[in-house]
């Protein structure tokens, strides 16, 4: 177990734009990290960098208590797994297991030893002896992730390892990869685009846009605060719905996309006023009107469009210019054209300023705790 | 009636193919099978001077063939010439491949030079080649002779006339060779060399475990046509050495080309060019049979 340090690590390629910079993050030993952001944010070439594929152009790259900038791949004490898994095809499972091994002169059967105990673990066994093309894309992704544990590296890098499989067996490997990670305690460095893989696999993730970090932290923490509009919008499915808004301190009411009047309770909104806002709410926090709901922070929405999904519903509306999103529970019978109340509480609104994105206004915390003692009773 | 018009109908698909296929057979019938067959046909035979069959000689010509001095020699020169040209051409066009395949500044300039003797013609680059070679004018000699060393009579002396066509022939296919190798080592996913750099491994046990054998499909077709090329080798014999000195290049396809049209004898040279045939066949499936084992195609 290792812990990777990146300070002010930047790269570019022509010396003159930075594709990645100021990047500083520690992670720490037998943490599984996840690197996520959309198709061409830099986080590829990061890990690549991590891994010694790529130069880096600019700060120190730290694994364990070394300096690694310039350390070769092989001494840098890390394994990979390639998007396209990287599998050598003109040789058998097994082979395409202990290649690195062999690259080590290890012994023959200690070799095929080791082999079978990461067979017997990833459930290989009997596909020892086949070639790559003889295998489905998941057993495939199963070798490559064989050959990376044999190798019994403290940190392990993954490329968008789970990208070419189906939506089925990528659920299935990612708790298989989370609980291998947790037995081997290794320090997984995890790249992916897709924000479910990121949220439901990171002790922590990191979010990269345009080569710049976002935001750092533990998954729900980013959920729940987003650091910027991106970042809210990024996070999460359906997105945070976001409109620009107004802070109308002589009515006391916050006007969100020249549409909808929010009341604002008792309070000092002296951070808020005078500024360009966007207000962001996530569409499970749009309810529908109850008896108790407060006088005035109720609306009319037009329904443009609705997706029944079984256990909840998700509808969208026009806030302004922009195209809101609400999730029910349960199942509602809506029809497209129907005016709906719906209501928003001040409470549950993220408010980030409309021009360096910075959150000014979090939102509250609505996490339920379940303790042994309460479930006792 | 009934059965007929039955299988006129069921035979539908066979005749939509054979129009389609039509046109190739045709060109190939005009081309290939017509000039294959009376080829055969004609290495029976005793020839006039047109060239049509006269006197029906039965097996008479290939058994004087397999007697005769001229032919054995002829046959020798040509395997000889095939073990000079084809392994040390494929494996310097090899060399060349890999060199040319590593991201370098400048790399474009060194893969259009390495594959530019494709663009050269077999006569213009025999030309050159004959200056070169020229005892008293030619770049050989003069350097042999700045470096002290006694002068080689390059396409003069039996001795050494094979392996000069030798080296122009490597020469001049290294182009080619260097152009397909190059393509099938550009294939070669770049993960899997990066893969095992992090493993460790070093230049040549990449170039061992990954490079030979994921260009091994690609290696197998130069090596194939490289053989079918070298045995039909004409074009530089012709010019340079005119099968000379003391027959020591008569290769078999300059001996057949003697053989019909310098002393229309095309019953004789026929009959070589059926053996010409026989041999490049059995070559070629002989290493189909061997190579193909340890060739992956993915």
């Amino acid at each position: 177990m290792k812990k990777v340090e990146l300070i002010n690590v930047s790269k570019s390629y022509d010396k003159q734009v930075d594709v990645i910079s100021n990047i500083n993050v520690t992670i720490e030993p037998g943490e599984f990290f996840v690197l996520v952001g959309p198709s061409g944010c830099g986080k590829s070439t990061m890990l690549r960098m991590i891994a010694g594929l790529e130069d880096i152009t600019g700060g120190t790259l730290k694994i364990g208590e070394q300096v690694a900038n310039h350390l070769s791949p092989d001494k840098r004490d890390l394994s990979m797994v390639f998007q396209n898994y990287a599998l050598y095809p003109h040789l058998t499972v097994q082979q395409n297991i202990t290649f690195g091994l062999d690259v080590k002169r290890m012994k023959k059967d200690e070799q095929k030893r080791k082999a079978e105990e990461v067979a017997q673990l990833l459930g290989l066994t009997e596909y020892l002896g086949r070639k790559p093309r003889e295998l489905s894309g998941g057993q495939r992704q199963r070798v490559a992730l064989a050959r990376a544990i044999v190798s019994e590296t403290p940190i392990c890098l993954m490329d968008e390892p789970l990208s070419n499989l189906d939506a089925k067996l990528r659920a299935h490997m990612r708790s298989e990869i989370r609980r291998i990670q947790r037995s081997l305690g290794i320090t997984m460095i995890y790249v992916t685009h897709d924000q479910v893989e990121a949220m439901t696999m990171g002790d922590r993730i990191m979010i990269l846009h345009e080569g710049k970090i976002q935001q750092i932290g533990k998954p729900i923490e980013i959920y729940n605060h987003p650091a910027n509009p991106f970042v809210a919008t990024f996070i999460g499915s359906p997105p945070m719905n976001l409109a620009e808004a107004e802070l109308d301190e002589l009515n006391s009411q916050l006007l969100i996309g020249n549409d909808l009047k929010l009341p604002l309770p008792e309070g000092d909104y002296s951070e808020l006023s005078k500024r360009l806002l966007t207000v962001g709410v996530r569409p499970e926090n749009l309810h529908p009107v109850t008896v108790e709901t407060a006088a005035g922070s109720s609306f009319e929405v037009t329904v443009t469009n609705v997706e029944v999904l079984g256990n909840e519903t998700i509808f969208s509306f026009q806030v302004g210019a922009s195209e809101w999103m609400a999730k029910w529970t349960g199942q509602w019978h809506i029809n497209i054209g129907d005016r709906l109340p719906i209501q928003m509480d001040f409470a549950t609104l993220s408010i980030f300023d409309r021009e360096d994105g910075q959150l000014l206004k979090k939102t509250i915390d609505q996490s339920h705790h379940v303790t042994q003692h309460e479930v006792g009773k | 009636m009934n059965t007929a018009g039955s299988l006129w109908r069921r035979s539908i698909n066979g005749r939509t193919a054979l129009l389609y296929l039509l046109p190739s057979i045709i060109l190939f019938s005009v081309f290939v099978f017509y000039p294959m067959f009376r080829t055969i046909y004609l290495s029976f035979f005793l020839t006039d001077q047109a060239g049509n069959a006269a006197i029906n000689v039965g097996i008479e010509n290939y058994q004087y063939l397999l007697g005769s001095s001229e032919f054995q020699n002829s046959m020798k020169a040509t395997v000889l010439f095939v073990l000079y040209t084809v392994p040390i051409g494929v494996i310097l066009a090899l060399f060349f491949a890999l060199l040319a395949n590593e991201k370098l500044k400048g790399i474009g300039f060194f893969r259009t030079m390495y594959s530019s003797t494709m663009g050269v013609s077999v006569a213009a680059s025999s030309v050159i080649w004959l200056f070169m070679f020229n005892p008293s004018i030619g770049m050989f000699n003069r350097l042999l002779h700045s470096i002290g060393l006694p002068q080689i009579q390059w396409l003069l002396d039996p001795e050494w006339a094979l392996l000069s066509v030798s080296m122009s022939t490597i020469w001049m296919n290294i182009g080619f060779s260097f152009l397909i190798l190059l393509g099938g080592l550009q294939n070669i996913d770049e993960h899997l060399y990066e893969s095992a750099r992090i493993d460790g491994a070093g230049y040549f046990y990449r170039l061992r475990r990954i490079t030979l054998p994921m260009l091994s499909p690609t290696l197998f077709f130069i090596i194939t046509i490289s053989l079918i090329n070298a045995f039909q080798t004409f074009g530089q014999i012709d010019i340079l050495t005119k099968g000379g000195p003391s027959q020591s290049t008569n290769l078999i396809v300059y001996s057949i080309y003697r053989e019909a049209f310098i002393n229309y004898q095309f019953g004789t040279a026929s009959a070589q060019a059926v053996i010409l045939f026989v041999i490049i066949l059995i070559v070629t499936i002989l290493q189909f049979k061997l190579g193909e084992r340890k060739v992956h195609y993915q």
